[in-house]
């Protein structure tokens, strides 16, 4: 692995090494390495299509998956399916990512469609990082898709972060939960130069008992644009939570869309948005305090999204 | 030591013009300086000048002798101004550590972050982590605004009613920070304040009333007519 391929994976994974435990590190479409543990396995797939299986057994207590994806060519595009099987009662963190380097022309794309199917009170923290660098013209594009099945009483924490770099990208994330189950999203996203996002949540509370907090921060600079979609429907007596905040720079453009759907007279549902610049006494007690206006912006940015 | 001279101030009032303070001169040398007088008489507009938020429409202000009228905020918080907002910032995301860090200019340690938020007391475990936001009350975002100055160490530290919002904590207690903070810094203190007991810790009181200084002096010789002027509201007018 080169200096380059592991700068994308200490952005994306954190990674300065080989991971301990599970992981399958994939590099412009192969495999560069995978381990299993006794706990949890890493298969190929065997329907023909790009990506793995993980099988995360209900004796995994505090256990991690690592599982990044490099690209550093140029016009090189991919669509990868991750199936992870969460067994009733496990408790696994997954770290998943995404680092592009694109240094040439034409547009390098990386679509992962991760697939969840949790167990009974099995416990999971996603995190998920996309990050894209390069000094030519060509477009990073990446387009993340997160289906997530929930049974009684699981829990799935997910967070999800971008950070500059990503000219293009459409993030669809879907969840459908049972009695019980509590699924909770922080994304976090920064926009700048011509760069485009797309959020798209849509959260189906089924159970009894089920709960969704989905918070979304956002920064959108220069001529970015940022379009926000979330629907939460509550089918039963649950609870739906969403906030969307954005800080909005330049010429940006935000959209936000939330939509709440009661489907039953016991559903609890909530939104907060709001969309605005920083505030000018924010940046005038940072200068007050010594901080130069692009300081006093820096720092408001970083806590904001922090 | 700070320097005020001839310093008018002018807001744009609709279509007319406001003279909010007019030909205001006076210096602050000693250890604790108090700005008192009736609402609406410029006394925040004052402060906002000293800090650099303000430009004036007249007149010049001096930091130990150095002409500082054109400087900036950033600028004249680096040559040593420090100031305390009447109403504190809320700020998502920003962390009291964060904040109080900024203000140090360095990243401190959590105990030195402790000892000032233990200083405008606040149980500093309680708070290290929380973010400067809507889910602090007035009285702890106060108090938080108190330990930012405190961690600058500055020459020159301006207070807009630090009463203000106080709640629960002690106004003696927020004597003491001052006091504590002049033995630290050996700089100049000066606080906008209608307080009594605040008053009665001044070196010096000016009180200001239609954008004017109406008078200037000692303690001893300022206090006691403002309080017989209180008591009697026939005589304050």
């Amino acid at each position: 692995m080169d200096e380059l391929e592991k700068m994308l994976l200490m952005q994306v994974a954190d990674l300065h090494k080989v991971p301990d435990g599970a992981y399958n590190i994939r590099k412009n479409g192969e495999a560069d390495g995978r381990r299993s543990t006794p706990h949890i396995r890493i298969e190929s797939r065997k329907d023909g299509k790009a990506g793995i299986d993980i099988f995360v057994s209900g004796e995994t207590k505090g256990e991690s998956v690592h599982i990044p994806v490099v690209i550093t060519e140029t016009d090189y595009k991919e669509q990868v399916y991750n199936d992870f099987y969460i067994e009733d009662g496990a408790d696994v963190l997954i770290i998943a990512g995404c680092g592009i380097h694109n240094c040439g022309e034409a547009t390098s794309e990386h679509s992962g469609i991760h697939t969840f199917h949790i167990g009974k009170n099995a416990k999971v923290k996603y995190v998920e990082k996309h990050y894209a660098s390069g000094d030519g013209n060509g477009e990073n594009v990446m387009n993340p898709t997160t289906d997530i099945r929930m049974a009684e009483n699981s829990r799935m924490e997910m967070e999800t972060t971008q950070i500059k770099g990503v000219d293009s990208t459409v993030r669809t994330t879907r969840g459908v939960l049972a009695a019980g189950a509590e699924l909770v999203i922080r994304e976090k996203i920064y926009t700048h130069g011509k760069q485009f996002a797309k959020t798209d949540f849509s959260v189906e509370l089924d159970g009894d008992g089920a709960g969704a907090d989905v918070v979304s921060r956002s920064v959108a600079a220069q001529s970015s644009r940022q379009e926000f979609y979330l629907r939460i429907d509550g089918n039963g007596k649950c609870h739906g939570h969403s906030e969307c905040d954005a800080i909005i720079m330049d010429e940006a453009n935000v959209v936000a869309i939330p939509a709440l759907a009661a489907n039953s007279v016991d559903a609890e549902l909530i939104h907060e948005a709001a969309i605005g610049k920083i505030a000018g006494e924010q940046l005038l007690k940072l200068m007050t305090l010594g901080l130069t206006e692009q300081e006093a912006e820096e720092q408001i940015i970083k806590g904001f999204l922090s | 030591m700070l320097e005020l001279q001839h310093i008018s101030f002018v807001a744009a009032d609709g279509d007319t013009n406001k003279e909010i303070l007019d030909d205001v001169s006076f210096r602050v040398e000693e250890p604790f300086v108090a700005i008192t007088g009736p609402n609406g008489s410029g006394k925040s507009t004052l402060a906002k000048i000293i800090a650099g938020i303000l430009t004036p429409s007249e007149g010049r202000i001096l930091l130990d002798g150095e002409d500082i009228t054109a400087l900036s905020v950033t600028d004249r918080a680096r040559r040593g101004i420090s100031y305390a907002f009447q109403q504190p910032v809320r700020f998502k995301g920003l962390t009291v550590k964060d904040l109080v860090s900024l203000a140090a200019g360095k990243r401190l340690t959590v105990s030195e972050v402790c000892s000032y938020l233990s200083e405008v007391g606040l149980c500093a475990r309680d708070y290290i982590d929380r973010e400067v936001n809507a889910s602090l009350s007035g009285g702890e975002l106060k108090r938080i605004e108190i330990a930012t100055v405190l961690a600058r160490e500055k020459r020159l530290t301006v207070f807009d009613e630090p009463e203000a919002g106080i709640d629960l904590w002690s106004f003696q207690s927020l004597i003491t920070v001052f006091e504590k903070m002049h033995e630290r810094t050996k700089g100049n203190i000066l606080i906008i304040s209608h307080q009594e007991r605040i008053l009665n810790i001044a070196d010096r009181i000016i009180v200001i009333a239609n954008g004017k200084v109406q008078k200037n002096g000692s303690r001893e010789e300022v206090l006691p007519g403002l309080l017989a002027s209180r008591a009697c509201p026939v005589l304050a007018k």
